[in-house]
């Protein structure tokens, strides 16, 4: 009898041209490959000695200039003349200062589903929204795959993800994601790949979708899967890539190590307190914890959605006295499609401060950093010790709307209290 | 054969405790980076190490950020390998990648400052303070062949190829 084969697999397969299993381990054709600005000079010089000498496939190689964008320091520029250089001259592609994030642009311009992507950047799971099979990797792996368009795999055992029932108003795909690493933990998933079905998710949008498969990494998955359907056919036709679309599901009778089962209709609006992710409460028992800044933006909540939500509660109020609100949007489009809807109005309006489309705070060597025994509530993925440049402050993170009514507050804030 | 002394850490270590962001304009001068390496989990650790020591951490050691720089800078101060009870996934394979082996056992015995013997072949680590002997886990073919190159750079410079 042939078992099928979970949605790992089948690109593991495909992309390898093997019958891949859990367990095994594959070499597959890597179909888009990058770095960004603080991993990427390493990896150039990785490369460089590697003995390759030229790129596998430069129109499937792409540079981002987005943590350090622009750059704050002249070391961080140097680096950038560097990454510049090494674009012209291996004829790669480059993604400016000022262009957005990397996780952003990727599923807006290049993320196919069935595709094999590796970033060295761990968050480069987010492309798994669309169905790719997107993860992270270190600068030398990233470096031979610009070179040979290929490398070794694992092919991971999957968890399915079961998500029935209805999101209630103010609950939202980032407090799913949030609920589900508090309760598997912080190392719940490492090595696996965590596959996302049911009625939820089926009516989930795409932001949604890859706010989820954003935070895969931080149960320490190697990938986070959504099947690709008519969701994510009318995403792509919305970023003028309708072409790039391929319907993709795992079999019925695919083999997961386990199921686990969320009735979305009994989530509520959550936080991961300082300073791991799957230290998670609701907001509404953290009432009463003082925050100083908000931050909205990032690979995991900077998208149009997001600032939809914010500027919709924030809308015609300012944040209570002491806290300070920054909004960055993720990309360029972002940016443009928020302005055009007045969210950005709404925010400046809203006492906000608008960083250009980039990383922002959210790694601590730009703009927004900590100072020593203040709170931040992010919309961010990740709040480590020092993580938004003090070891000595505290990291909460939440829904966009839990850090907009937040703003509202100066404490951190169910958003159902003020929508 | 390697030896040296166990510098113990707890749980869950980040890339952000080993190399934190806020030295991201560091990370092209190695030397200067190298001087931060775990500070944000025991800011005496630099002046502590000594070349050939140990690393010893608990669950889920390096998770975080795909920063190759964390192991970098741990191998720039001289260990000579890292043991956990478990490893995050990209950093295993980034430690792996440059040279800098990652053995996988119950590190719960391990006291800080014991003197260790680990030894790659049996797979055995020797504490020699308190006479305990462990086991470590395999580690998996195609990273052993690539740690025995000295690292993935130096593998496909030899092989021009991956081959698994
Ligand atoms: S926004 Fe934050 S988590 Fe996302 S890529 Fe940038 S630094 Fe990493």
């Amino acid at each position: 009898m042939i078992v099928g084969k979970t949605l790992a697999e089948k690109i593991l397969s495909e992309k390898s041209g093997t019958d891949a299993r859990a367990g095994d381990i594959v070499i597959a054709k890597v179909d888009l490959s990058f770095v960004q600005d603080t991993t990427g000079p390493l990896t150039v010089r990785q490369f460089q000695s590697s003995g390759i000498g030229r790129l596998a496939r430069p129109e499937r190689t792409v540079i981002f200039i987005d943590h350090a964008a622009p750059s704050p320091a002249s070391s961080l520029s140097n680096d950038h003349i560097l990454l510049r250089d090494f674009s012209r001259r291996s004829g790669c592609i480059l993604s400016e200062a000022g262009d957005g994030v990397c996780h952003q642009i990727v599923p807006e311009a290049y993320a196919r589903p069935g595709d094999v992507i590796v970033g060295a950047d761990s968050h480069t799971v987010t492309a798994g929204g669309l169905g790719a099979f997107a993860t992270g990797m270190g600068s030398s792996d990233v470096a031979v795959a610009f070179g040979l368009g290929k490398t070794w795999f694992r092919v991971p055992e999957t968890f399915k993800i079961e998500v029935n029932g209805e999101f209630q108003k103010g609950v939202y795909a980032k407090d799913l994601i949030l609920h589900l690493i508090g309760k598997i933990g912080a190392d719940g998933a490492t090595y696996k790949s965590l596959e996302f079905h049911g009625g939820a998710i089926k009516k989930m949008n795409m932001s949604g979708r890859l706010t989820i498969a954003n935070m895969a990494v931080e149960a320490g998955a190697k990938v986070g899967l959504f099947p690709s359907d008519g969701t994510t056919r009318q995403f792509l036709v919305e970023v003028g890539r309708g072409n790039d679309y391929r319907p993709l599901d795992a079999d019925p009778d695919a083999t997961y190590e386990k199921t686990i089962r969320i009735n979305a209709s009994k989530l509520e609006p959550t936080v991961s307190r300082p300073h791991t992710v799957d230290n998670t409460a609701l907001a509404r028992e953290l009432k009463g914890t003082k925050v100083q800044q908000v931050v909205i933006g990032t690979c995991t909540n900077g998208r149009l959605e997001d600032l939809a939500i914010a500027a919709t509660i924030l809308s015609g109020k300012r944040p209570a006295p002491g806290v300070r609100l920054i909004v960055a949007p993720a990309s360029r489009t972002v940016l443009l499609e928020a302005l055009e809807m007045g969210f950005i109005k709404t925010f400046i309006e809203s006492g906000g401060i608008i960083l250009p489309p980039g990383c922002g705070p959210c790694l601590g060597l730009h703009q927004g950093a900590l100072g020593d025994g203040e709170a931040c509530i992010s919309t961010a993925n990740r709040n480590f010790e020092g993580r938004m440049g003090n070891p000595k402050s505290f990291i909460y993170l939440g829904s966009p709307a839990t850090a907009a009514a937040s703003a509202l507050t100066g404490e951190i804030t169910d958003p159902r209290e003020v929508m | 054969m390697l030896k040296g002394r166990a510098h113990k850490f707890g749980d869950g270590i980040s890339t952000d405790h080993i190399i934190p962001g806020r030295y991201a304009h560091l990370r092209s001068n190695l030397p200067e980076l190298a001087k931060h390496v775990l500070e944000d989990a025991d800011p005496a650790f630099v002046s502590k190490v000594r070349p050939g020591d140990f690393i010893v951490g608990g669950s889920n050691f390096g998770l975080g950020s795909s920063r190759e720089h964390a192991p970098l800078v741990i191998k720039m101060a001289g260990v000579s390998a890292i043991l956990a009870k478990s490893v995050a996934r990209i950093f295993f394979r980034n430690a792996i990648n440059l040279g800098l082996p990652v053995l996988i056992c119950d590190t719960t015995k391990i006291d800080d400052g014991d003197e260790l013997e680990v030894d790659l072949a049996a797979g055995t680590v020797r504490d020699k303070t308190n006479g305990s002997l462990l086991t470590f886990g395999k580690i998996p073919e195609v990273m052993l062949r690539i740690l025995n190159e000295g690292g993935l750079i130096a593998y496909i410079q030899k092989h021009g190829d991956i081959r698994v």
